[in-house]
């Protein structure tokens, strides 16, 4: 059985935002909300790190656990879901969540805060999968329909990788074998070459 | 325009103004299809796998997974 997660390789992510393009115009998210985004720590320093950051659809999730009107739910690939026609936008899984994946649209006339809303591993939500509701609700359901994330397929350098946990694990572990650590992976040497000799 | 007409016009702005709220009402969650069950008339639907078949769906998935992974992608100098 697959277990979906994501991972952030930070050696690799130059900050682009195409993850959150992507998203964002994969599910057609509404302005104000980020599904994912990117974290740059010790921005404009040499040597910052960049991440792409959303639901990490947990094992033990604490958004599930705090809910007071039970709208989460788990899909057997481990994907953390929720019916927005359940959920009441008290805010308590935005509290809860140390990623900061819930989001709560202000929409409305009065500007009230809506329906929570976060990254559902584009596998949409309870509704019939690929339905017009579905779509509208949740944005597209591409798991169902044979794809993973839009924000890790589209990722340019391929830091985000998503998927079976099992597979994406061993990728990342091939990579990192493979590339080394410290000045091997981007350092002088591997932009300008090995220096041949020295000056006296 | 009296005041008393203008007055009448803002009250009834802000009165209709709600009609843009959508109904709310109380549901019980509701239980999600399996991903593997696919999704029915999507034109958007990848092949190389069946909808319906669990197995075939999660080798799709390892198979769809390896295009994250440049070391099966390219041959390696």
């Amino acid at each position: 059985m697959a277990r979906m997660k994501f991972i952030c390789d930070a050696e690799r992510c130059i900050e682009c935002n195409g993850c959150v393009t992507a998203c964002k115009a994969e599910h057609d998210v509404p302005w104000g909300v980020n599904r994912r985004r990117v974290v740059t720590l010790n921005d404009g320093v040499p040597g910052e790190k960049s991440i792409s950051v959303a639901c990490m659809h947990c094992s033990d999730a604490p958004c599930m656990a705090v809910c007071p009107v039970d709208c989460f739910y788990r899909t057997d690939e481990g994907v953390v879901l929720h019916d927005k026609d359940v959920c009441i936008g008290c805010g308590y899984c935005s509290y809860a969540c140390p990623f900061g994946a819930p989001q709560f649209p202000t929409n409305g006339t009065f500007g009230l805060r809506g329906k929570m809303d976060k990254c559902t591993f584009c596998a949409g939500g309870p509704e019939v999968n690929g339905s017009e509701a579905e779509n509208e609700k949740y944005g597209r359901n591409r798991l169902a329909e044979g794809k993973l994330p839009a924000c890790a397929e589209m990722c340019s350098t391929k830091a985000l990788l998503g998927g079976d946990g099992d597979v994406v694990a061993d990728i990342f572990r091939t990579r990192v074998l493979q590339r080394g650590k410290g000045s091997e992976v981007w350092g002088w040497g591997t932009a300008y070459g090995k220096p041949t000799g020295t000056k006296s | 325009m009296s005041l008393k007409t203008t007055v009448a016009l803002l009250g009834l702005v802000t009165l209709l103004a709600a009609c843009s709220e959508k109904p709310q009402t109380a549901h019980t969650r509701k239980s999600d299809s399996q991903a593997w069950s696919g999704a029915p008339g999507d034109p958007y639907s990848v092949p190389g796998w069946k909808a319906g078949d669990q197995a075939s769906w999660e080798q799709q998935m390892r198979t769809r997974a390896q295009g994250q992974n440049e070391y099966s992608r390219a041959t390696t100098q």
